[in-house]
């Protein structure tokens, strides 16, 4: 009985080493890591950031990483703040906000803002002047659009919003919101309102997009990670991590965790574009 | 117990009542140091009254005082009615196991955490209120106040049993030995002489519907206008907070916060004291008629 326990660990121990060792990956340099990082802001960081750091607390238990939301301009005040370790922008901070809090970026994917309705929704392609003339409420109906006789429901996001600037710049061209538009306080928030409300126009990151909603063709280009890439899909923006001076510790080794193949290919395999 | 350890004791509960009292007090004058920017020259008025465009550069939150008020109120409406039925039936017409049953529900219905509330709104009552009225996104006043009115009953239903479980028994048996029903008995008797535990229950439920983000903040869809109808989008002074907050603090937009959250300390005061002064007004139990 006794030497069959003795078997079995000794078997465990040795799947143990031996599935770590063939793991030896750029996790490495976490082993036997312990301590916290904080992360906070855009939430199109989010699923990159909650990949990552379930693979890096799977292999070193002690290290915790909290991930939290808040939108990128709560991302760029917490880590200028030193509220938080890692403060992640789907914009780039202002020139004022770098100088101010001494702010170290990081640019690890690249991502577009996609135009996002209702699957029931039978509009599939906008162009850039319907949908500028679609959120300042001069087109208020979809059956102007080629849809339904039904009112369309806005929805936008927050001024903290990276998506929202990136949106706001390059689809709207800085034309106005109309006032009865509904504000989503993340990615994952509108995609949740855009897929039940089938009378819906909304916006998010490329990498949020999934059956739940319908991605709708820019300018005649659908938005993907392929679009994005080649550059044939204009709505594109850097997802960035910030800290306030250069990082050090844990914080280092999560960044450039990110930049090597194995984070790079959480990048990819979230829906963004890898930078390497 | 000695007379120096229950002196020791009084002063502990003085610096408790003391701590909680400079905090309220504090919390104001740190708010008004913060918003002085926007307070001096008059502009006060003009930002209570102007709407919110920081494009433009308005920083008004006219519409935001709107959309709380009426997102409150109509809570206030639809929960009054319902938890004093409910009441009602606890404490006056069943006394039975059902309304041990119901009671203990209601008490467990208080400790739900209001991002529950925000989730069932967005999953069932968005939809339902869209297919319904067919207006809108369904995020609107009215999803709002019906989930905040479901937020503030549990509170208003066990404060009004309690306030009528607290009169004397032998006030209702004086009906009942005169020949009047358990209706009269509850109407002439119980009801008037609860009044002031009703006052305070109605005065912490309204202050929990002005004072609740969560809810707002999902579901009424916080659309930054004054909503012309109950189907419209309308964001409350709270939501208001939590979505400027993440703003840049140097910004203009983040300072006009901080006249959110006096108008709000301003509101809920001037509330508490007009009801405050409406108790003073209907006397005590016992001088009634």
């Amino acid at each position: 009985m006794r030497s069959r326990i003795l078997m079995l660990l000794g078997a465990a121990i040795f799947f143990m080493t031996f599935s770590t060792s063939a793991m030896a990956s750029d996790l490495d340099s976490f082993k036997g890591e312990k301590g916290e990082i904080k992360i906070a802001g855009g939430t199109a960081h989010i699923p990159v950031m909650k990949e990552a750091a379930r693979r890096i607390m799977t292999l070193s238990p002690d290290v915790q990483i909290s991930i939290a939301g808040g939108g990128s301009g709560v991302g760029i005040k917490q880590a200028g703040e030193g509220l938080v370790d890692i403060g992640n922008s789907g914009k780039k901070p202002s020139e004022d906000e770098i100088s101010r809090y001494g702010l170290h970026l990081f640019q690890w994917a690249i991502d577009g803002v996609a135009v996002i309705v209702n699957p029931a929704n039978k509009v599939r392609a906008l162009t850039q002047q319907q949908v500028a003339d679609i959120y300042t409420g001069k087109i208020s109906n979809w059956k102007d659009v080629g849809g339904v006789d039904k009112q369309i429901n806005l929805y936008t996001r927050d001024e903290a919003s990276g998506t929202r600037e990136v949106f706001w710049n390059q689809a709207l061209k800085k034309g106005e919101i109309a006032a009865n538009a509904n504000f989503s306080v993340s990615n994952g928030a509108m995609k949740a309102a855009i897929s039940q409300d089938p009378f819906a126009i909304g916006y998010v990151s490329v990498g949020h997009i999934d059956e739940s909603v319908a991605a709708v063709a820019f300018d005649g280009v659908i938005p993907s990670r392929e679009t994005v890439k080649e550059g044939k899909y204009s709505i594109a923006r850097g997802l960035y991590s910030c800290t306030k001076g250069a990082p050090a510790g844990l914080t280092k080794k999560f960044l450039e965790y990110l930049f090597t193949e194995e984070g790079q290919q959480i990048v990819v395999e979230q829906g963004f574009i890898a930078v390497k | 117990m000695t007379a120096g350890s229950e002196r020791v004791v009084e002063r502990l509960f003085f610096a408790a009542a003391f701590v909680s009292a400079f905090v309220t007090v504090f919390i104001f004058g740190f708010l008004v140091y913060y918003g002085l920017p926007l307070f001096s020259g008059g502009r006060f008025i003009e930002i209570l009254s102007s709407p919110w465009a920081p494009h433009q550069g308005s920083f008004g939150i006219y519409p935001m005082i709107v959309g709380t008020l009426a997102i409150s109120m109509l809570a206030m409406v639809f929960a009054f009615p319902l938890s004093m039925g409910c009441a009602i039936l606890i404490s006056v017409v069943s006394r039975g196991r059902l309304s041990k049953v119901i009671r203990k529900v209601v008490e467990a219905m208080t400790g739900i955490p209001t991002v529950v509330y925000g989730f069932v709104g967005i999953f069932l009552l968005i939809p339902l209120v869209r297919n319904v009225f067919d207006a809108g996104s369904g995020m609107c006043v009215l999803s709002a106040s019906l989930m905040l009115a479901v937020l503030v009953s549990p509170t208003m239903i066990l404060f009004f049993c309690d306030s009528f479980d607290r009169v004397p028994r032998s006030y209702g048996h004086a009906v009942l030995a005169l020949g009047g029903t358990r209706i009269q008995q509850f109407l002439h008797v119980t009801l008037p002489c609860s009044w002031p535990g009703i006052v305070v229950a109605v005065t912490l439920a309204l202050g929990r519907a002005v004072g609740d983000t969560l809810i707002a903040l999902m579901i009424a869809g916080n659309a930054v206008q004054v909503p012309g109808s109950v189907f419209d989008s309308a964001r409350t002074l709270t939501s208001h907070i939590a979505l400027v907050f993440a703003a840049d603090n140097e910004s203009l937009e983040f300072k006009a916060i901080f006249a959110c959250g006096v108008s709000l300390y301003l509101f809920t005061t001037i509330l508490v004291l007009i009801i405050r002064l409406a108790v003073h007004e209907r006397g005590k139990c016992g001088q009634v008629r």
